[in-house]
């Protein structure tokens, strides 16, 4: 009976009902969607530098990380190799020779971090290839051919802008160009290069950057044997750890990383999110809190002399309190499941259609951040906003139901 | 055999200036009788009515309620004394508005945790006995205010009080109404001994009275029984 009059109670006055109930539908489904908007531009984002970038685990000579020099290398036939070549959950993993250096033609030079690859396996690893939107990637593998990214590919003066009329830009690839860099021994090299092709990437910074050479034409320049860096991308990204611990196990003398030690930014970014959403949601929450303590006050109010009149005939508090409970209790639970569907239907329409951003475009590559955003929210948030849906009318209720309870009857009863 | 006893009742509400409500009233009431309490506005009629139904503490004196000391009672143990002891029927109905005549009755008992087939019995007999058997689904908001007073009654019938305690329950009711009202706790005190109390300065109440008791000032001036 109590259930029963408190579902009556709260359509008693349903405009002032409906209002609350719509305020907790829009407040939920509004934050459901702006939270899937920012856990979209984020798991892109880690998607783009581990897809891109980094994979999913780096080996690299201990003394690398701190101090990049030629010399800390991974043997040419070190055990690694032929360990990663047995796994079968690995998708793809390549080596790297990288050093920086100097990218200059007619049109200046520019500071560049030149890294050489092993092309087949790095189409698969990092996706180079198909990120190549102007000329080939590393045509016939020819040698002393790099990859230039489209912003340094402006600047360098291959990159020629689209005249009035034209809807993009062309290239020109005859220019030649000089890399400048330390060997091995320390000793200054300039080298000839020709540009092959132009690749696009997520990360606008990176694109002016990174060179991309053949690592043979490297290590044949530099003098160097054996990697830099051995990028590991997995077929699951639950294997690292396992993966990881053996690696670590076969090669001690070796630095093992996965990519939240390789970017510690991608954890600390994730993590900071979650804090921010939990705290976003809270404020919500809040506000529709305190909009369903000043429904329930006025419902307390209206009915004095009913409460009155209950407390009178021999309703305990418990069951007082219990009512009051129950109606701000199933306000939210109309507006809550709502609010959390309708969050739920937006976020999947934007999940298969998303949102095109690409007018900034140019500030989002910035961060790694594509211009195409597709909404996404773990499916445990869902449930963990219900929860907190309950709490808050849990808590929007001892207010109210503390006024009730203060009431005396005898006064009450007699109350306009 | 007394079904109420007061002994040397006061009640002060303090203030600016202090006002004595009920000022040294012994009043014993019977099983099974008809009383009406009188007296004009400002005697101390309903605030006699509040401390006789635990609703209110005395600030001097004994109240006893069936041999039950009501100032030694806690506020949890008065409520659960009021639910099983007394049956109230108040001025404005005081129905609950969501519930039907049926529910408002039955209310009582679900409290009281009286079992379903139990309930359903007593809601049909006491609904019967006040003339509403043919609107026991219907809603406060869709009865006159005689029907919802003669709810009110069932309601207060409902858990078998000791005693009811009415304050000004015809105050709102007009003359037919009152005087069906009127008839049916006449015919229920009668036939089932119930004890009625009334606070009222309705004559049509007190000329059905079976005793008067007047108040004035607090203090009790008159006590007779026709």
């Amino acid at each position: 009976m109590l259930i029963q009059i408190a579902w009556r109670n709260v359509w008693r006055s349903k405009v002032r009902s409906l209002v609350v109930i719509t305020s907790i539908t829009l407040g939920l489904m509004l934050s459901i969607f702006l939270m899937s908007f920012n856990f979209g531009m984020l798991e892109q984002r880690e998607r783009n530098i581990i897809t891109t970038q980094i994979s999913h685990l780096q080996i690299h000579h201990p003394g690398f990380k701190g101090d990049p020099k030629l010399k800390y290398t991974i043997g040419e036939g070190a055990a690694t190799l032929d360990q990663l070549a047995d796994q079968s959950s690995i998708k793809a993993f390549a080596g790297r020779v990288i050093t920086t250096g100097f990218a200059s033609t007619t049109k200046g030079a520019f500071g560049a971090q030149i890294i050489g690859v092993q092309p087949e396996k790095e189409a698969v690893l990092t996706l180079l290839e198909e990120r190549v939107i102007a000329g080939g990637y590393f045509p016939n593998g020819r040698k002393n051919t790099i990859l230039i990214g489209d912003a340094l590919a402006e600047k360098l003066g291959y990159k020629i802008p689209a005249a009035e009329g034209d809807t993009a830009p062309t290239y020109n690839f005859r220019k030649r160009l000089i890399l400048s860099f330390q060997d091995l021994n320390g000793q200054p090299i300039s080298a000839r290069f020709r540009v092959g092709g132009v690749y696009k990437a997520t990360n606008s910074i990176l694109e002016k950057t990174q060179i991309f050479v053949q690592a043979t034409d490297l290590k044949r320049e530099t003098g160097v044997s054996g990697w830099h860096e051995i990028a590991v991308l997995m077929k699951d990204p639950k294997d690292i750890p396992v993966l990881k611990q053996e690696l670590i196990s076969a090669n001690p003398q070796q630095l093992v990383q996965d990519y939240g030690e390789v970017s510690p930014d991608l954890k600390f970014i994730a993590d900071t999110f979650a804090t921010t959403m939990y705290i976003f949601i809270g404020i919500i929450l809040l506000a529709l809190g305190f909009g369903i303590v000043n429904t329930m006050l006025m419902a307390i109010l209206e009915r004095t002399r009913e409460l009155g009149m209950l407390m009178s005939i021999g309703m305990n508090r418990i069951k007082i309190f219990l009512m009051v409970l129950l109606e701000t209790t199933f306000m939210c639970m109309v507006g809550g499941p709502i609010g959390i569907l309708l969050g739920y239907m937006l976020v999947s329409i934007f999940n298969r259609v998303g949102i095109d951003l690409s007018a900034f475009s140019e500030g989002m590559g910035s961060f790694d951040i594509s211009s195409q955003v597709y909404t996404y929210v773990p499916a445990e948030w869902y449930w963990q906003i219900g929860l907190m849906v309950i709490i808050t009318a849990f808590i929007a209720s001892l207010y109210p139901a503390r006024r009730a309870l203060k009431l005396k009857p005898a006064e009450a009863v007699r109350a306009i | 055999m007394n079904v109420i006893e007061t002994n040397n009742l006061h009640k002060i509400y303090e203030g600016v200036v202090d006002v004595h409500a009920v000022n040294g009233v012994s009043l014993n009431i019977e099983q099974g009788e008809f009383t009406a309490i009188v007296g004009p506005s400002g005697s101390g009629k309903t605030t006699l009515l509040n401390i006789i139904g635990g609703l209110d503490q005395a600030t001097e004196g004994e109240v006893m309620v069936g041999g039950t000391d009501l100032s030694a009672l806690s506020n949890n143990e008065l409520i659960d004394f009021r639910l099983n002891n007394i049956g109230f029927v108040f001025q404005a109905y005081n129905l609950i508005p969501v519930l039907t005549a049926r529910e408002n009755t039955e209310f009582v008992m679900l409290l009281q945790n009286r079992p379903k087939a139990e309930r359903e019995s007593r809601v049909k007999e006491l609904l019967t006995a006040v003339g509403l058997e043919d609107r026991l689904d219907t809603r406060p908001n869709q009865m006159s205010g005689g029907q919802q007073q003669r709810v009110a009654v069932a309601r207060a019938l409902a858990p078998k009080p000791k005693f009811v305690l009415a304050d000004e329950p015809t105050a709102n009711l007009d003359s037919t109404s009152t005087a069906n009202l009127l008839d049916i706790m006449a015919e229920l005190n009668q036939k089932e001994q119930i004890t009625f109390v009334f606070s009222t300065h309705d004559q049509r109440v007190i000329d059905r009275a079976r005793r008067v008791v007047t108040l004035e000032d607090g203090k009790i001036v008159s006590d007779i029984t026709k």
